[in-house]
């Protein structure tokens, strides 16, 4: 067993490096673990095969959501953008499953499919009427089990129970979860105002969050994800609004000047935000009331778009000190601050990803437009991820590190994309009437 | 004695008739002479009266149209008045400060038309204005934010330091949320990059 995630591994990367981990609480399998690595040159998309469910009794209910189910399945897996996957949708003679279990797979069959990977489900009604799940990933190459969940619960939870499997297969090459569970929040001007909406994290169910009839512009989601503070014209002046999502209390920060850019530092019930009270655009830490903490930065010119590493130490932002804007560290305990970016004079838009080892930002450069770059805080190497596709802006990672939601223009007027953190697979979020820009992708939860 | 008694008596009598007589004879020879006279300068009069209320209503009709005149003269000034007001008005509220990409700096063609807002201010001195910072729609909103900020900062400190009172000026920042041209190319950004004023 503990060989047998490296078969995969060797197959997926190519000689290039991996580390292992061990995974902390599967109860049917315990692996080791690679992680994509995220400096790689290029992604190889993992072939895997999700053959039809196995219902374990006859009967509409099973029927039914096995046939919605592998459905659902195949597109959460192929959301990720990780991943080949073969689902027996397009070809008639996809060859089904004899039984769910290691001893009833014919790995041989699948070995012949081109696939490294094998998911199996396996549904049942107990006594109670609940449904139970069984879900495994086999490593077909070394034809072993990598991982099984037995869920139960509510049979309309079926979409919820393949979330969670989703997200372990997920898990078995990027080594984080947390994308299946995680939402959007972004700015739509569909109604002829810029309001704040909120989607799933493949971009369906779509919900109106303000109904200013205003400019609401930069929402940022707290790490517990039950706060959202964001920018609205709706009293004159661009002020900062604090708002709990459900039943919406909360609080309104008014100063004179700017109240923008808000970014919650993980973990705690405060957050940073971009004021000019006192004439210039400082950034000031506040707690989630709304109150002043203390100012964070002291420049004399423009400093805006503060965002947290994962633990909160360190702050990057966007600063003009040095005449235009370019992104700098702050080291949150001693206040110390460098600056990250020297090519180029228009670098902006921070943010960091989950495991704090890298940066992605919107860099101008003359003759190739606006464009998404990712940076890696150890080294300093610097990658494009978007070129010649119209402006590309505000990229937000999703809280495993594995996507990249962004603006672009590529289309004429500006959506939402996503690409995976290697800059691939490159594709629209969603269909809307207008405008959309800004994604912000909820946080990996943490309570506070 | 009763002859002269006769005699008393047609005495009295012929003075009596002799009274009456000459009082008629005063009425009709004299009487109609002073008619004549009295008519005449009547119709004199009357004549006179005639050529001064006609020289009167010449007088009115001259002052009529003098005042008619004076009053047209006075709509058009107050018309020509308002129009050159509404003209610097309209000039004040379009006339816009233009930036260079990624500055808040004032070149001297912003200053030019800063100090003709200054020239209006001081014509108006109870108007409360407010200055939008406003920027193109190339780089990155949340930037452009804080640099339309800065931009209408740099336009009212100018307005400031010309003298005129700070508590007449507010600003806010649109970033690059209201474009006045949505082209995307160089004339359309440089319109867009702009301090605007608009009357609080």
């Amino acid at each position: 067993m503990k060989t047998g995630g490296m078969g995969v591994a060797s197959k997926i990367f190519f000689g290039v490096l991996f580390w292992l981990i061990m995974l902390q609480g599967a109860p049917m399998a315990r692996e080791a673990v690679p992680i994509i690595d995220i400096q790689a040159p290029s992604l190889r998309k993992i072939p895997i095969a999700i053959p039809a469910f196995l219902p374990g009794s006859e009967g509409p209910l099973l029927h039914e959501i096995a046939g919605q189910g592998l459905v659902y399945l195949a597109d959460a897996v192929d959301f990720s953008g990780y991943f080949k996957v073969s689902s027996g949708r397009e070809t008639a003679d996809f060859p089904r499953l004899e039984g769910i279990v290691a001893s009833k797979v014919n790995f041989s069959l699948w070995k012949n499919q081109g696939v490294e990977l094998l998911a199996t489900v396996g549904l049942a009604v107990d006594g109670e009427g609940q449904l139970e799940m069984e879900c495994r990933l086999f490593d077909v190459i070394q034809e072993n089990l990598l991982m099984g969940k037995r869920y139960r619960g509510p049979a309309s939870d079926f979409r919820r129970m393949l979330r969670l499997f989703a997200s372990e297969v997920l898990f078995q090459v990027t080594g984080r979860q947390g994308l299946y569970e995680s939402r959007l929040a972004f700015v739509s001007d569909s109604t002829g105002h810029k309001e704040i909406y909120i989607c799933d994290y493949d971009g369906t169910g779509i919900r109106q969050e303000t109904r200013d009839q205003s400019i609401a512009l930069s929402p940022a989601w707290s790490s517990d994800g039950n706060w959202l503070a964001y920018t609205s014209y709706v009293r004159g002046n661009p002020d900062l609004y604090i708002r709990h999502l459900e039943g919406g209390r909360g609080v309104v920060v008014s100063k004179p000047g700017l109240n923008i850019t808000p970014a919650w530092v993980p973990g705690a019930f405060q957050l940073a935000a971009t004021l000019s009270f006192e004439g210039n655009q400082n950034i000031y830490m506040l707690t989630g009331h709304g109150k002043i903490i203390k100012k964070l930065t002291h420049s004399w010119d423009i400093d805006v778009s503060p965002a947290f590493s994962p633990d909160g130490k360190q702050m990057a932002f966007v600063s003009r000190r040095s005449g235009s804007p370019q992104i700098y560290m702050m080291d949150m305990e001693s206040e110390e601050i460098r600056r990250l970016t020297y090519e180029g004079n228009y670098n902006t838009s921070p943010a960091f990803s989950p495991d704090g080892g890298h940066l992605v930002f919107v860099g101008m450069r003359r003759g190739e437009g606006i464009n998404i770059y990712r940076m890696d805080l150890g080294g300093g190497t610097v990658v494009q991820l978007t070129h010649n596709s119209g402006d590309n802006e505000d990229p937000s990672w999703s809280p495993d590190g594995s996507l990249i939601a962004f603006t672009s223009s590529r289309e004429g007027v500006s959506r939402l994309y996503v690409m995976t953190a290697y800059g691939t697979d490159q594709r629209r979020l969603l269909s809307m009437p207008g405008a959309q820009t800004t994604p912000r992708w909820s946080l990996k939860p943490v309570r506070f | 004695m009763a002859a002269k008694m006769w005699v008393r008596y047609g005495l009295v009598l012929a003075i009596f008739c002799v009274m009456v007589l000459a009082s008629c004879a005063g009425k009709t020879g004299n009487g109609d002479l002073a008619a004549q006279q009295e008519l005449a300068e009547q119709q004199r009069l009357e004549e006179a009266e005639r050529v001064a209320a006609e020289e009167r209503a010449k007088q009115e009709e001259k002052a009529r149209i003098e005042a008619e005149r004076l009053a047209r003269e006075k709509a058009e000034a107050e018309r020509r008045e308002a129009e050159r007001k509404a003209q610097a008005k309209a000039a004040f509220l379009d006339t816009h400060v233009h930036f260079e990409f990624d500055s808040f700096a004032l070149t001297s063609e912003a200053m030019k038309v800063l100090d003709a807002k200054v020239v209006w201010l001081r014509a108006n001195p109870d108007v409360k204005i407010m200055v939008e910072g406003h920027c193109d729609e190339r780089g990155t909103r949340e930037y452009n934010l804080a640099l339309g900020d800065r931009r209408a900062r740099s336009a009212k400190k100018y307005l400031v330091d010309s003298g005129i009172a700070e508590n007449r000026i507010a600003t806010i920042s649109y970033g690059e949320e209201r474009p006045l041209d949505t082209a995307k190319n160089e004339a359309a950004w440089a319109k867009n990059r702009r301090a605007q004023f608009v009357i609080r």
